[in-house]
């Protein structure tokens, strides 16, 4: 055991003397209340140490000692439906031992040591195994089994391995080394949360996640082990955005991570999600979903450490061959917390005083996504999702953070406060924002939507571009200048804006919608387009057509609840006709 | 054992260093005995080896390294409190400054108090009735919610934030309200219209003060807010009672911030704040809210002027970043004579969408909400263009909703700041502005709720 004694404390960081043993990242508790801290620095027998717990109450001479492991996990199951903190303590075993307010010093296992689960065994006695073989499952929720692997660089025969109830630190059987030594099997692994974890092969993505916000997925698709990230002032609905991911995406699992963000915001996630059911499996979201909450008053270290912490969960389940979505909000706060770590440390500022390795950080973290071919010899696949939010400074998004990540990300939702303020939400700006995945999911949709997918959605993006082009000649000479064919492109254009991007998402009917449903509004929507292009054709007066009764049924289109979608949409469409045609007759 | 030492070995500014002192903690509270007996405190910011470098709370005149003394106390820095603390005005250390008798305490908090587990919070949901149609109607107050002032200088911040003190109710409900009042480097003028605006309603006698004014030293008011915080955590989650926390000027608040950072040659954030801004403001506004455990609540109203109307500037960006909404007050508006002068497009209140609704406000409400908001942009983007190109090039829809937008203006944001509306009267204000509008523009509302209260024909 390596014990030092502490020279200096300034706020987080605290420099420990007598370390010269003790290796770099390691854990190591400090003062008497055993604060929970890691090694950054070494410089001779002196240790810069960030801990992740308030330091108030420390001073020169308390002891510190080191744990001799660097900062890891716990991974096994009981992990869904449990709220963290950035070091992975459980925050409800928390509460119930400690009461409202997070105290220091607070040593609670991740994992419930006393729950019992209920093992399957799948292979037995003599069989060889290899890194990643799944030895077994448990059911972890209703909806998602947790598979029991060989933990990483493991390799070896069963001795032993039983089916039966146990707890996650029980043994459950025994593997008898390549070199001849044993090793106990238990439910649970554990994994320092820097280093990736491994898997067999990467692959690249070429079937979207689905989100069932009809701008995202017809406009800027994420691929299922993508990357995406979400920048936008205060006020623009990131959060929501988010949320809405974390709900209604079609993967199997979401780790939430609230870095440095709001209490309020992860307790609504706490007390929502049991309520929601996902559509695709009919029980609670809460599931499906693991919670990292290191909100903006909990000690800043602990805000570096807490994406580690999620995306290691993440690479987990993907591990089992899952396809699960980590969602952090907000990467800028992780950055600022990285910027005070090293303004602490005296090190050299890069741009706004953020550190020199703020891009090489960011650009670490998001690597980790990815489709992956998983470790193990039936070779299946797991994907790895990330989404970040990012909360530029005044909204610029020129600023250090913004620009990293749109290095590394493939997709970009820009937020727009200006259509916040005319509550047009998602507001995600349909001009600057783009996703690289379009083309490489395009095999994807024709084949699972609908041919006409790629040119119609391409076709949307047309619209809205000259729209914005008209907008100015609009405000320059007004609208009169326009020609009735041009009119015309800007009504389809307020239709397209407002009865298919705009999306409530606290509407029950319409803050999600299924691919289909997407396409045929589209259609619709198109429908009227090209049907009042001829009524124009032959004489048909532009104010008439776009004050004509069938539009507001096609505002109202996408709150029709999907069962009745296809006979709704139907009967819209021949209203359109029957409309338009009368027009027609008259001009 | 306390120890003195009589070691300081430097001064500047708000900073000191002392060398050669034993057994110091960080964030320890310490007392300076200068050697008229004055005593100042301090608290340390830093230890390093055997000195210490520590901030002080009050000026530093007066000073003398060889004969001033420095004891520290084992404990950060606290404010004693009890519930009689009701009803009395304190500085911005937590003494008593109304001459009153001397405070007994029930006991002592650390004024930094602790981070509430998020697994243990409530979410706010319960509606708060402010009586001011744009906070109601659009931007809905619930209890526990943090939902600051954004103002300008020589914007009636202080007038709305009074009007929300005197009327703020919740409705069917009888439980017991407290207001705690932060003057944090405001002018005495500005301290005194709240003091006497609590006392005109008599509002005064569930009020705790603590003011520092702008004369006061600069450095305690980093301490200030935090000492009003920990009175309003004290009543609300120990006594149950429900506190609105009024908080001006945060702007005061961060520029004593950058004066320490700048003292101690810290690398600058933007404008010069320190990078740890958002971390330092976050832990003051996060302390709102409603936990399991206790009945009462904290609701935060930080006021703030932002330096040249500018939204981007640190202080109200961080501030919108962690706190759950804003009402940004704009110059317009205030030239227009319409009071209170709320710029509504920009203003927000996060937590809106789960305390309206029916049972809570009325039925209607989240959909009328949504079409005010829409329409109201619709109206000054029409009067925009018809400022450049006359009302002709207006289409006839156009033309309504620029009459939709003046009315709106001045029906439902000019109300004045005394008069009290409730909740049907601002939703039923809003259905008589809309009837301006051709029903077929209604698509934010539902197709019952517009047979139900649509007011046009």
């Amino acid at each position: 055991m390596i014990e030092g004694k502490i020279l200096k404390v300034s706020g987080p960081l605290v420099i420990a003397e007598g370390m010269r043993e003790a290796n770099m990242f390691d854990v190591v508790r400090v003062g008497e209340k055993r604060l929970i801290g890691e090694i950054i620095e070494m410089h001779g027998d002196k240790a810069s140490i960030q801990v992740y717990e308030e330091t108030a109450g420390i001073g020169r001479g308390d002891k510190v000692v080191s744990t001799g492991a660097p900062l890891s996990v716990e991974l096994g199951p009981g992990l869904l439906t449990n709220i963290y903190d950035g070091i992975q303590r459980p925050l409800e075993a928390m509460r119930v031992r400690c009461g409202s307010n997070i105290t220091k010093g607070i040593d609670e296992p991740a994992l419930d040591r006393t729950r019992v689960w209920h093992f399957e065994a799948m292979r037995e006695f003599g069989d060889k195994v290899k890194a990643g073989d799944v030895l077994g499952t448990v059911q972890e929720t209703e909806v998602l089994t947790h598979k029991i692997m060989v933990p990483p660089n493991v390799n070896g025969t069963v001795v032993e391995l039983r089916s039966g109830d146990f707890k996650v630190t029980d043994r459950i059987g025994k593997i008898k080394l390549d070199d001849g030594t044993m090793m106990d099997i238990t439910l649970m692994q554990k994994w320092p949360v820097r280093v990736s974890r491994p898997y067999a092969e990467k692959l690249p993505p070429v079937e979207p996640m689905i989100s069932g916000q009809r701008i995202i997925d017809a406009l800027f698709p994420i691929a299922k082990g993508g990357t995406a990230c979400v920048p936008g002032p205060f006020g623009s609905g990131k959060t929501v955005v988010q949320h809405q991911l974390a709900k209604w995406s079609d993967v199997d699992l979401v780790v939430y991570i609230g870095c440095g963000e709001r209490g309020n915001e992860m307790t609504d996630v706490l007390r929502e999600f049991p309520e929601l059911t996902d559509p695709r499996t009919g029980k609670s979201l809460m599931m499906r979903t693991v919670l990292i909450a290191n909100t903006s008053d909990m000690p800043v270290a602990a805000r570096e450490a807490s994406i580690y912490t999620g995306i290691t969960i993440a690479e987990y389940y993907r591990d089992m061959g899952y396809s699960v979505a980590v969602i952090a909000d907000s990467t800028s706060r992780w950055a600022e917390a990285l910027r005070e770590m090293s303004g602490r440390l005296e090190e050299m500022p890069g741009e706004e005083g953020y550190p020199a390795y703020l891009t090489s950080r960011l650009a670490q973290f998001y690597e980790r996504a990815g489709k992956v071919v998983c470790l193990g010899s039936d070779r299946r696949q797991g994907a790895l999702s990330a989404i970040g939010a990012v909360s530029p400074q005044g909204g610029d998004i020129s600023e250090p953070v913004t620009q990293a990540t749109l290095r590394i990300v493939k997709v970009f939702w820009g937020l727009d406060a200006s259509l916040a303020y005319r509550r047009h939400f998602p507001a995600i700006n349909w001009l600057n924002s783009y996703s690289l995945y379009r083309d490489r999911l395009d095999g994807w949709f024709s084949e699972n939507v609908s041919k006409s997918w790629m040119t119609n959605t391409a076709r949307l993006l047309k619209i809205l571009q000259e729209e914005s082009d008209l907008q100015e000649i609009v405000k320059l000479v007004g609208m009169d200048a326009l020609s009735p064919e041009d009119r015309l492109k800007l009504e389809l254009a307020q239709s397209i804006r407002e009865d298919f991007l705009q999306q409530n998402a606290f509407e029950d009917t319409d803050s999600f919608t299924e691919l289909d449903k997407q396409a045929a509004l589209i259609e619709l929507i198109f429908s009227f387009g090209d049907k009042a292009t001829k009524a124009i054709a032959v004489g048909a007066d532009i104010e008439k057509i776009s004050t004509l009764p069938v539009r507001e049924q096609i505002g109202r289109a996408k709150a029709v609840p999907y069962a009745e979608y296809k006979k709704t949409y139907a009967a819209i469409d021949e209203e359109i006709t029957r409309e338009l045609d009368a027009l027609k007759a008259e001009a | 054992m306390i120890r003195e030492y009589r070691t300081i070995e430097e001064v500047a500014g708000p900073l000191m260093l002392v060398k050669q002192v034993e057994g110091v903690k960080y964030d320890e509270l310490g007392e300076i005995e200068l050697p008229n007996g004055d005593v100042r405190r301090c608290r340390v910011l830093e230890v390093n080896g055997r000195d210490v470098l520590v901030q002080l709370f009050e000026s530093s005149a007066g000073l003398n390294l060889a004969h001033s003394k420095v004891r520290f106390t084992g404990h950060g820095v606290e404010l004693p409190v009890s519930p009689n603390m009701l009803g009395r005005v304190f500085n911005g250390m937590g003494e008593p400054i109304d001459g009153g008798a001397k405070l007994i305490p029930e006991k002592s908090l650390d004024i930094n108090g602790t981070p509430i587990n998020p697994a243990a919070r409530y979410y706010p949901s319960e509606f708060i009735e402010t009586g001011v149609s744009t906070i109601d109607g659009l931007n809905t107050l619930v209890r526990g919610q943090k939902l600051p002032i954004f103002s300008g200088s020589g914007l009636p911040h202080a007038n709305l934030a009074a009007q929300i003190a005197r009327q703020a109710k919740v409705r069917n409900s009888d439980s017991k309200f407290a207001v705690v009042f932060a003057a944090v480097g405001i002018t005495f003028e500005e301290a005194d219209f709240f003091i006497s605006d609590f006392k005109k309603t008599g509002a005064i006698d569930r009020t705790v003060l603590f003011i520092n004014l702008a004369s006061d030293p600069a450095i305690e008011r980093i301490s200030t807010p935090r000492m009003a915080l920990t009175a309003a955590e004290y009543l609300a989650f120990e006594c149950d009672m429900h506190v609105l926390v009024i908080m001006t000027d945060i702007t005061n608040y961060a520029e004593a911030l950058r004066e320490v950072s700048a003292a101690r040659k810290e690398v600058p954030g933007r404008r010069g704040y320190p990078g740890y801004l958002y971390t330092d403001l976050a832990t003051m506004y996060e302390r709102a809210g409603r936990k399991m455990g206790s009945e009462g609540s904290i609701t935060m109203i930080p006021i703030l002027t932002m330096p040249e109307d500018d939204k981007t500037h640190p202080i109200p960006d961080l501030t919108g970043y962690i706190t759950e909404g804003q009402i940004i007050l704009s110059r317009d508006m205030y030239r227009k004579g319409y009071m209170p002068p709320v710029d509504v497009l920009p203003s927000l209140s996060r937590l809106k969408d789960k305390g309206i609704g029916e049972g809570k406000t009325r039925e209607d409400h989240a959909g009328t909400m949504n079409q005010l908001f829409s329409s109201y942009a619709r109206g000054k983007e029409a009067k925009e263009l018809m400022v450049v190109l006359g009302e002709a090039a207006l289409t006839p829809v156009d033309r309504l909703y620029a009459k939709f937008a003046d009315e709106f203006e001045a029906r439902y944001i000019n109300q004045g700041f005394y008069e009290s509306r409730s909740i049907e009267e601002t939703l039923d204000l809003g259905w008589e502005l809309l009837a301006i509008l051709p029903k077929s523009e209604m698509k934010r509302i539902k197709p019952e709720m517009l047979d139900k209260y649509w007011k046009g024909n």
